[in-house]
């Protein structure tokens, strides 16, 4: 399944790093990445394909989370299906 | 990117800040094939189909929610108007004492305990054309089962456009709700809130307490059941000074994206479950959180509040709006699909009654345009049988003429008076009692009969 994944938060150095580098290590392919700061957010948009991932959903869902609290950012994974279904006719 | 950052900002906010949720998934499921003379061999087949037929809806709406990302609040059982199972396993026992209306109930609390669902539909009667034994049993036995089980609802439907206002189930309906306070004082007669009295009711509503698997369905389907209030409250914020076919405009387009969410989660649903997708409704559900209710949404629009002189206006442009947009989004829209107007189950509601802005009366008007009546309003506790019979009534006519869908859920709070508050809990919510007009209906609906159907509804 692919879903996209957004890293928000205050900018810093290390944000794309921190969120790559975890993605990486549980076999989470970034098919596509952004980078955009909006209202004077850092926000970071990737698409990724969960297919070869190596952990469950959960897992991957719950290192996310903690992930984010240590970066001090908010990080979201929804299906890509979520965006189509909401964005295209 | 597939998306546009600015595509995607948009949504995150939508679950983010303004609450959007997919209210429900219910799954529908038909006992008739679960009869029997003798009641507990059939409520055994009830149990036995219900836990089967269901076992993996908790999991499955769990499976759904991880891999979208998207929250989904309930999940919930509806099942055949009980009346119809009781009418097998009669065996000629007393309409007025029948323990087999009391068989069922229990079955189908534990059926939703063993499943793990937040509420189990369908104690119910169609009683709009006349009552039979077996649904006089089941509505005398709706005290003791919502005083008595913890997930089971009951609805009653006593009119309809093709055949008018039954008042005697109308009387019986309104016993049956002051019995049910009594019976559940101590919890501020919260039992009323599992009790829905209908006009035209819907036999696709995933939404509770008034769910219930018509007898038109197949043998189990799957309906759901959206949210979203808070999403269309701020799309029109950033519409400050938009006429009004501006705004219609934007909420035709957020009520789309909304339902077109509800339609993926039904089509998921669908699959996982391997049962047939039923209908997704499109009410916008509010809860008792702040920025999820409907009230906030005519605010928005330039009300001071809502129950003010132009209320019904704004209703109606929602309303409308809402329909618009969604009914683009899926083929299969139906159940209640238009605006909720609870008062404890939405904050702004509550409000405005506390306030003095909302009578009865302006609320009642407004019911005329909203899809499920007069809901969740506590009364004063010594409101009379024959009131709450005439309430019920009024609200039954705005139903028939107007051939849509109304209801009446009321709780007359034992004990309390206008303008104190009742706690329900949860998505219940608070609410202030809203003052009844004490003059009497007495001796109008105490004649009984039938309410004759309008002539719009001889088409054939």
């Amino acid at each position: 399944m692919r879903a996209v994944c957004t890293v928000v938060g205050k900018d810093k150095p290390g944000i794309i790093a921190a969120v790559s580098t975890a993605l990486a290590e549980r076999s989470v392919n970034i098919l596509d990445i952004s980078q955009t700061i909006m209202q004077g957010f850092f926000t970071m948009i990737t698409l990724v394909d969960l297919g070869g991932m190596s952990i469950s959903l959960e897992t991957l869902r719950q290192d996310l989370d903690s992930l984010g609290e240590r970066v001090e950012v908010t990080i979201t994974l929804q299906h890509e299906d979520v965006f189509t279904a909401m964005h295209r006719v | 990117m597939l998306f546009s950052p600015l595509e995607i900002e948009q949504t995150l906010r939508m679950f983010a800040e303004q609450n959007l949720d997919v209210r429900t998934i219910t799954l529908g499921i038909n006992l008739l094939d679960c009869i029997d003379s003798d009641a507990r061999k059939a409520a055994g087949r009830v149990y036995e189909k219900i836990t089967r037929v269901a076992a993996n809806l908790v999991r499955t709406r769990d499976r759904i929610q991880a891999e979208l990302g998207v929250p989904i609040i309930n999940k919930r059982i509806s099942v055949t108007p009980v009346a119809m199972l009781v009418g097998a396993s009669q065996n000629g026992q007393s309409r007025e004492s029948s323990s087999v209306p009391l068989i069922f109930a229990e079955a189908l609390d534990r059926a939703a305990r063993e499943t793990g669902v937040d509420f189990l539909g369908g104690f119910s009667a169609l009683v709009h054309h006349g009552i039979t034994p077996a649904e006089e049993s089941t509505i005398r036995a709706l005290p003791t089962v919502l005083a008595t089980t913890e997930f089971v609802c009951g609805s009653l439907n006593v009119a309809s456009s093709r055949v008018g206002i039954n008042m005697d189930a109308v009387n019986m309906a309104a016993a049956a709700i002051r019995e049910t306070a009594d019976r559940t004082r101590d919890r501020g007669g919260f039992g009323c809130s599992r009790l829905v009295i209908f006009a035209n009711a819907p036999e696709d509503n995933p939404f509770m307490a008034g769910a219930f698997h018509g007898p038109g369905n197949p043998d189990t389907v799957v309906h759901v059941g959206v949210s979203g209030p808070g999403v269309v409250q701020s799309a029109i914020r950033r519409m400050p000074d938009a006429p009004l076919e501006q705004l219609a405009e934007e909420i035709k387009k957020t009520s789309f994206q909304i339902t077109r969410l509800g339609q993926l989660v039904l089509d998921k649903a669908s699959a996982l479950l391997g049962v047939v997708p039923g209908i997704v409704d499109l009410s916008l559900a509010p809860t008792p959180a702040v920025g999820d209710s409907v009230a906030r949404i005519l605010e928005e629009m330039g009300l001071e509040s809502i129950g003010v002189p132009g209320s019904t206006a704004a209703l109606a442009l929602l309303n409308n709006a809402v329909k618009k947009g969604g009914l683009m989004a899926s083929s299969r829209v139906g159940g209640l699909s238009g605006s909720f107007l609870p008062v404890s189950e939405d904050e702004g509601m509550a409000a405005a009654v506390e306030r003095g802005d909302l009578t009865l009366e302006k609320l009642e008007a407004m019911t005329a345009i909203c899809s499920v009546g007069l809901d969740m309003i506590a009364l004063p506790g010594d409101t009379p049988v024959d009131t709450l019979a005439g309430i019920i009534a009024d609200e039954m006519a705005i139903g028939v003429m107007n051939h849509k869908t109304t209801a009446v859920r009321v709780i007359p709070v034992p004990g309390k008076n206008a303008g104190e508050w009742v706690e329900f809990g949860g998505l219940l919510g608070r609410a202030p009692i809203m003052p009844v007009h004490r003059g009497s209906c007495s001796a109008f609906v105490r004649r009984g009969g039938i309410i004759p159907a309008p002539v719009t509804s001889f088409r054939n």
